[in-house]
């Protein structure tokens, strides 16, 4: 029942909420092509994103224009780029995770079950808490799928894709059925093939210095972010336990408040009062770590990984130049197929010297970009922590102030 | 007499006529940081410090005046404010080692400022309105727990120092030793005499088998030193609201616990004990009469009374649990924090961006600060508030088995009753048989369960006397100790924010300068 009442709800998007979001990742937004979400419903099973393209592109047939996509047709999107062999020297925008609201429903479904047994003013603070969360991490997917398509649009030459371009123009549904168990199990196996591979890739000692230690440093950069961003995750629920229980600690004082005919019941339901504000503010301090570092260590996850990815196909190209000299060698030694093999090898130098050209613009934007994302959420973080250690300290303050002079 | 101890008080020695403040302060004299940290530099790496001061043991070596802000920080989420100061004027005899640390709050006093100064003074006024004649004057702590023997017949034994200038006791200071099963004893032996009378009598400390048994068993590691701690505090509390109340303070063995230094050991406190097994049955008895008894309240007053105690102690236990529950959680908060520190200082360490590497590394040294500071305010949770709350869900037991014992007083007096109308008609009837000797010896018995009615009436008056004082005098004290301990609590809260402040100030410039 009050999931229904959440899931056909109209548009979570405040006006505040519009505009590019660059959350994790400084991007400039350039007149020719500009893209944002600026809609999102949310229904049962799935989410319905309305993406909205403001351009000067002559490709399109208006200036602004918007269609409703579902998170599928970002993948079908994401996974084309990935595909597309002229893509191989770029850092491919990492995909959007999937919305995943399942933790928050379950919670909802527990507070309608437990009903009963507290008492209404509780039931209510409980179910906002709930609603709340539930448009937190609604936003939050929002901004991811937002992040996404910004990166696209951003990146000289994806922009110009023509899959691209169908998913911001074509009003129709893409028809991009999720993958169904076949391919789910041929993907697996790719994986693991790919995983195999790119031991042997990685283990061949690469010339170039540079590319020699961006793949030291992503190696081990990715598992250490994967590390931070787990247990920044665990910190912060913690962090929300406490305060649940502030909360709970607060109506219950509420209560001996009201029923204490001594003096005391001034103290219980002043402090109640104080420890309803204060743990609103801890429960944004936890919501702002979320945001500003606990979403930036996730987003850097993904994005070292399609470096690492990128890192693997110019190793895979390395090689595949590699074994086409020898084989030109061999042609040449037995004076066999030799036409043959110089095309092949020219093919396949051509294609690593492309990569690697790329490449290394793309690694080095990558540091770019990370550099000033961390900078900026660092600092807001910072900020944020203190505009609410702030705000704390002084409901505290005040709080005991009139405390003692009661007293 | 304050310049002769180490280090000498600041400020706050100016601070007199703490004496009286003891009302206030009992229940949170432990050393909350000692047990969490048995850093190296601690004289007794085990358990306590060697000083008798409940209130901070190992820290106390490290606190020097200037040099580290955050063990002062440290020091000061404890609830030592209210101890030290006081102990100063207590102090007729020369120092001794168990009153030394008025440091920590010497120097927690200029950080805590005015606040706590203020604090002191009105508690004080309160006080002193309440006692009449001679001003209750006594502060008694328990320190020094030492495993004696080894195995499962090892016990822990505490330091118990009395300090008083009140002139029932012979002397001014009086250290004893005593073990967990010597407090069980006492309670026992003044509950036995003054719960059916009415009075509220203290409960003592719980037993606890798992927690004795790690002990018992030697297991040096945190959980054991916590709950040995947990424990001392515990008796302390205990032991202050026992001479607290005006009527238990005179009592011979109350005096003889504090300053005997031999004290027969208490065998019927064992829980398999004859005594112990009677104890139970009698338990069981006592709940079946409770439900049998059908009292007429005459007075309006005990029946809202009973109803606003079972109103409290709903509340209180639901308060407590909620309280332990927050305890735990930022316990869990503060591995989560220092879990977290050191995987962002690892990836700082493999950014290669010097400058945000550098940030990282900070962040890090931040987030490990902070989770020292999420530790200490679980103790302050803990010790201030999750323990006051326990300690009045056990009195408030106390409170309603007086009440209780008002209405078997009362059952008796009207059994009495019943019992002698019925002789009377039993007499009457005699009259009429002509048997002069049962005659007689009814009519003896008759004035006999008159002056037993009489008795039993007087008794019924005397205890409900006993407890219109006994919670008149229990509500003002839980007035004052909620009040004085939410305040504490409050400014613990107080000073982890501006740490946290302090903390993330020192890194904002960090991070606007990655470049």
């Amino acid at each position: 029942m009050m999931q229904e009442g959440l899931d056909d709800g109209p548009d979570f998007l405040s006006e505040e909420d519009r505009g590019p979001r660059a959350v994790n990742v400084d991007l400039q937004t350039d007149a020719t092509l500009q893209v944002d979400i600026s809609d999102a419903l949310s229904e049962r099973d799935k989410v319905k994103f309305t993406v909205h393209t403001k351009s000067t592109l002559p490709n399109f047939k208006q200036n602004e224009f918007s269609v409703v996509r579902q998170h599928e047709e970002f993948i079908w999107l994401h996974d084309s780029f990935v595909e597309n062999e002229e893509y191989a020297g770029y850092i491919i925008p990492p995909a959007p995770p999937r919305p995943d609201f399942d933790a928050s429903r379950e919670k909802l479904q527990k507070l309608g079950e437990g009903e009963g047994s507290m008492t209404k003013e509780e039931f209510t603070k409980m179910k906002q808490e709930l609603e709340a969360e539930y448009l937190a991490i609604f936003k939050k997917t929002v901004a991811m799928h937002e992040v996404f398509l910004c990166r696209v649009a951003a990146h000289p030459v994806l922009r110009k894709d023509m899959n691209f371009h169908v998913f911001l123009e074509y009003n129709q549904d893409l028809s991009v059925r999720g993958k169904n168990k076949r391919e789910k199990m041929e993907d697996f196996f790719k994986n693991v093939v790919k995983s195999a591979d790119g031991v042997l890739v990685a283990g061949v000692k690469d010339v170039d210095d540079f590319f020699e230690h961006e793949k030291t440093f992503l190696l081990e950069y990715h598992n250490r972010v994967k590390d931070a961003s787990s247990k920044s995750d665990r910190m912060i629920r913690s962090h929300k336990s406490v305060a649940d229980d502030i909360n709970r600690i607060a109506s219950t004082l509420y209560t001996l408040g009201t029923q204490d005919s001594t003096d005391v019941c001034k103290f219980f339901l002043k402090v109640s009062e104080l420890f309803e504000k204060t743990r609103k503010i801890e429960a944004r301090v936890a919501a702002d770590e979320d945001l500003k570092l606990a979403d930036l260590l996730k987003y850097y996850l993904r994005e070292s990984q399609a470096a690492k990815d990128l890192l693997y196909r110019r190793g895979r190209a390395l090689v595949d130049y590699e074994n086409a000299n020898k084989a030109l060698d061999k042609a040449r030694a037995k004076n066999k197929d030799v036409l043959q093999a110089e095309t092949s090898q020219q093919v396949c130098c051509q294609k690593f010297e492309k990569i690697s050209e790329s490449a290394k613009q793309e690694l080095i934007d990558f540091k770019t970009r990370r550099v000033a994302a961390f900078r900026k959420n660092l600092v807001e973080l910072a900020e944020l922590e203190l505009k609410h250690a702030k705000g704390n300290l002084q409901l505290l303050q005040s709080c005991v102030g009139v405390l003692k002079g009661d007293t | 007499m304050a310049a002769e101890m180490e280090p000498p008080p600041l400020g706050d020695a100016g601070q007199t006529d703490f004496r009286e403040i003891e009302d206030g302060e009992g229940f949170f004299v432990s050393t909350v940081t000692t047990i969490e940290s048995p850093e190296p530099s601690s004289p007794d790496p085990p358990s306590m410090p060697a000083e008798g001061i409940s209130t901070n043991g190992p820290k106390q070596e490290d606190i020097s005046l200037d040099d580290d802000p955050e063990d002062l920080f440290a020091e000061a989420t404890e609830e030592v404010s209210l101890d030290s100061p006081e102990r100063e004027p207590i102090l007729s005899d020369g120092p001794s080692p168990a009153i030394t640390p008025v440091t920590p709050t010497a120097m927690l006093t200029p950080r805590m400022g005015l606040g706590t100064a203020e604090m002191f003074e009105r508690a004080l006024d309160e006080i002193e309105e309440d006692d009449s004649g001679d001003t209750f004057d006594m502060h008694i702590a328990v320190s020094d727990p030492e495993k004696v023997g080894d195995g499962m017949n090892a016990y822990m034994g505490y330091k118990v120092t009395t300090k008083t200038s009140m002139t029932i006791f012979s002397k001014n200071e009086t250290t004893v030793r005593r073990r967990f099963s010597d407090f069980l004893g006492l309670h026992s032996k003044l509950a036995s005499k003054y719960l059916h009378i009415g009075y509220i009598v203290p409960p003592a400390p719980e037993k606890s088998i798992v927690g004795m048994t790690k002990v018992k068993v030697g297991k040096e590691d945190l959980s054991s030193a916590e709950f040995v701690e947990k424990r001392r505090s515990a008796l302390e509390r205990y032991l202050m609201r026992t001479v607290k109340h005006p009527i238990l303070l005179k009592d011979p063995d109350v005096m003889m616990f504090l300053e005997s230094s031999e004290l027969p050991r208490a065998v019927s406190t064992q829980a398999l004990s004859g005594a112990g097994i009677l104890r139970m049955v009698n338990k069981a008895a006592d709940a079946v009469n409770k439900m049998t008894i059908k009292m007429n309240e005459s007075d309006a007053w005990f029946e809202e009374k009973h109803q606003q105690f079972e109103n409290l102690d709903l509340q209180l236990r639901k308060l407590h649990a909620s309280v332990e529950c927050l305890v735990c959680h930022r316990k869990e908060l503060s591995v989560n924090t220092a879990s977290f520190a050191k995987s962002a200082a690892m990836l700082g360490n493999s950014e290669d961006h010097t400058a945000l590497s550098r940030a990282l590394s900070q962040l890090a040294e931040v987030e490990e600060k902070i989770d020292q500071l999420h530790q200490d305010q679980a103790y302050a949770d803990f010790y201030l508030f999750s323990e006051l709350l326990g300690d009045y869900v056990r009195l408030i037991t106390a409170v309603k088995g007086v009440f209780d014992h008002r209405m078997k007083t009362w059952s008796k007096w009207q059994d009495t009753q019943l019992l002698l109308q019925k002789k009377r008609e039993a007499e009457s009837k005699l009259q009429f048989a002509n048997k002069p000797d049962k005659l007689q010896q009814a009519q003896d018995e008759i004035k006999e369960l008159e002056g037993k009615v009489q008795q039993g009436e007087k008794d019924f008056e005397l205890i409900s006397k006993t407890i219109r004082k006994e919670v008149s005098r229990f509500e003002k004290e839980r007035v004052k100790d909620f009040k004085v301990v939410i305040i504490q609590y409050l400014e613990s809260l107080v000073q982890t924010q501006q740490q946290l402040i302090k903390y993330w100030e020192a890194f904002l410039p960090e991070a606007k300068a990655i470049a």
